[in-house]
């Protein structure tokens, strides 16, 4: 059998020309079918109702206003306070995040420093949800162990100003919790790949500490910082059984709000404002895939 | 993203899960309808099915019961599942006890044609009225007991219990309040909590109306109830804690605003430890009752019906009593002379000046609660 010319790149794929693709390409799907399967039911399919009930009325008559109905008050602002929270741990956990894993690069490679930061790491960015909200209150709450020594001892009252943790300041602190532990999981790749050299080139053409910042090692970093604090925005953005577990009083972030309009007894029929709740938030973590996805083009031929 | 993770493995549960009762619903139903007949389904009375004693045949054949979001501290269901259990030996299947009335209906939507389906509902009024077309009718023997505006005429839902809205306070660390608006008194600071957020929970809905009867406000008018809770949050009073019974004995909700059963189920559980009492305001008596009704697409269509015929029989009335809330039948066992007296005695004391919202007014305090709670106390 005379092989006609291979035009594939890969080397490997000359094994049997003749029936080989297809049986592949067969194999090939039935090898995915399971993760399509996965994505079809947990991910397209929830996205196809959320995107049908928000342009829905009860009637299942389409319509325009339920959407319009999250340009108003309450839903309005809980979209700015979501915006808000996610933005600011996210700048939070990004900056002492980064801090936290140049100092843990700068240090030995094989130190225990580093073992311990990345295995406390590991755990931390997971530690979220009840019980991290039960860590807080159990610590800082109102009858907390903190809390009470505070009070007990020095006679500080931790909520003179208020019920704080029950609020956005607590979901903001409690949030960067988890925040900080996954920039270093994310990040520290990166500075771990700034190469000593460079900085002792910088030096020996003469170029000083901010120097090597300022034109070397900053570029280099800045893309995967950015990439990192995309990724923390939607972390928080998307983050619900912390909140739910902390918050049962006024319903501050969008999804809180959603969990209102589903299990709530008392407003019936929102069920479609839930959904176009959903609608907003999957604008709004798509915007930012969209921002991950121009970063990456942008910065991809310095790499 | 990282948390979707967890909602991951959630959904493989789910896959799972629903792979089981895929397999395991058929041979279950076959089962029970063959030996059943499939009456049970269909019976509006027990007359329909011959008597009582065929119904309570027909509910041991099928053997079990799934009942959902019946919390054992809640108005004495931990007795009353008991106490059915073991008076006909069926096995009561207790599904998600804190969950709410409308986590109820979305599990029977969610799990139906499967065995794990709901068989009974304990619902507030709003989804009871707003699922009707989901409840199979079924009328119990005392159905006549039963006032006409606490029941549907089809028999899709009636009331089965009730309380009022009272102050639960651990007298211990806080004095005896005597009127909502004590609550708003230096002695109170970051004490009061209230059951749930009232646009959702029904508890902490009467909760508000509650505080606009005791602040001027009527059944009509449930603003100056959420006036209240914004002067109690500016004074600083106001707990944004969920209330639970751990919440109440670690002390971190001394004061808790929720119906009087509730509250009274924690003075009996804490006994020993905690001095808890229960107050209804006089000057703010709202009443309100739960409401039984049965899944049309019940899995243990005999058993459901023999469960409301328990919970409204003298003997599941007194149940309800003995935890604190007040039977629907109440009236008529007194006048019949079957009412526990001595569980009678023990309710928190009330007035003859009560209110019952309507529907309507219900639907005009959603509303304005709607647009105004989230920024009265955000």
């Amino acid at each position: 059998m005379v092989a006609p010319v291979d035009t594939s790149a890969g080397g490997g794929g000359s094994a049997a020309p003749g029936r080989g693709p297809s049986r592949r390409s067969w194999t090939a799907w039935l090898v995915v079918a399971p993760f399509l399967a996965y994505v079809g039911t947990f991910l397209l399919y929830p996205t196809a109702l959320v995107l049908a009930g928000a342009f829905q009325d009860d009637d299942g008559a389409f319509t325009l206003a339920t959407l319009a109905t999250l340009t108003e008050g309450v839903y309005l602002q809980a979209f700015l306070r979501s915006v808000q929270l996610s933005a600011l741990t996210a700048l939070l956990g990004a900056v002492l995040g980064a801090l936290l894993s140049w100092a843990v690069a700068s240090g030995k490679p094989e130190g225990v420093t580093r073992k311990v930061v990345l295995a406390a790491s590991g755990v931390l960015a997971q530690f979220g949800g009840v019980p991290l909200a039960f860590a807080f209150l159990a610590t800082v709450g109102f009858q907390g162990l903190v809390t009470r020594f505070l009070a007990d001892t020095f006679g500080v009252d931790l909520f003179a100003t208020g019920a704080w943790l029950f609020e956005l300041p607590g979901l903001t602190l409690v949030y960067t919790f988890f925040q900080i532990p996954l920039m270093v999981i994310v990040f520290l790749p990166a500075v771990d790949g700034l190469r000593p050299q460079w900085r002792e080139a910088t030096e020996s053409l003469g170029g000083s500490g901010w120097t090597y910042w300022r034109h070397v090692g900053g570029p280099i970093l800045l893309p995967a910082f950015l990439g990192s604090a995309l990724l923390l925005f939607a972390n928080a953005f998307s983050a619900y059984a912390t909140a739910a577990a902390l918050v049962s009083q006024g319903s501050p972030i969008v999804p809180l709000q959603i969990r209102g309009f589903l299990t709530g007894e008392v407003l019936l029929g929102q069920e479609n404002l839930g959904k176009a709740l959903g609608l907003g938030m999957i604008v709004v973590v798509g915007v930012t895939m969209g921002l991950y996805a121009l970063l990456q083009r942008r910065f991809a031929r310095w790499q | 993203m990282i948390h979707n993770r967890a909602l991951r493995v959630v959904g493989a549960g789910a896959v799972a899960l629903a792979l089981v009762t895929a397999c395991g619903a058929p041979p279950a139903k076959d089962g029970g309808n063959a030996a059943s007949g499939g009456n049970a389904a269909s019976a509006k009375s027990a007359a329909d099915l011959g008597g009582m004693d065929k119904l309570v045949e027909e509910a041991k054949k099928e053997g079990a019961l799934n009942v959902i979001a019946l919390p054992p501290d809640w108005a004495n269901y931990g007795e009353m599942i008991k106490a059915f259990g073991d008076k006909y030996g069926i096995e009561v299947k207790s599904d998600q006890p804190d969950a709410s009335s409308q986590d109820e209906i979305n599990a029977a939507e969610r799990l139906k044609g499967s065995d794990r389906a709901p068989d009974v509902f304990d619902l507030g009024l709003n989804v009871a009225i707003a699922n009707a077309d989901k409840f199979a009718p079924y009328k119990v023997a005392t159905w006549d007991d039963i006032p006409a505006e606490l029941k549907d005429a089809d028999g899709r839902h009636f009331a089965d219990y009730g309380g009022f809205m009272s102050i639960g306070y651990d007298a211990s660390k806080v004095p005896a309040p005597t009127s909502v608006k004590d609550l708003l008194k230096p002695e109170y600071k970051g004490k009061v909590a209230l059951n749930g957020d009232p646009t959702q929970a029904g508890a902490a809905f009467s909760g508000v109306l509650m505080a606009s009867l005791g602040n001027g406000g009527s059944a009509d008018d449930i603003a100056p109830g959420v006036e209240f809770f914004k002067q109690l949050k500016a004074a600083g009073n106001f707990l944004p804690v969920d209330p639970t019974p751990a919440t109440i004995e670690s002390g971190q909700t001394p004061v808790v605003i929720d119906w009087d059963y509730t509250n009274a189920a924690q003075t009996a559980k804490l006994a020993g430890k905690l001095d808890w009492k229960t107050v209804v305001p006089q000057d703010a008596q709202v009443g309100a009752y739960y409401n039984q009704a049965v899944n049309v697409d019940a899995p243990h269509p005999a058993a459901a019906r023999l469960w409301q015929e328990f919970v409204m029989s003298d003997e599941g009335q007194n149940i309800y009593l003995k935890g604190m809330s007040r039977p629907v039948r109440m009236d008529a066992m007194t006048a019949a002379g079957t009412v526990d007296t001595a569980a009678a005695a023990a309710l928190p004391a009330t007035g003859d000046k009560s209110v019952y919202q309507t529907q309507a007014q219900a639907d005009k305090a959603k509303q304005a609660l709607a647009a105004t709670w989230a920024q009265a106390v955000g």
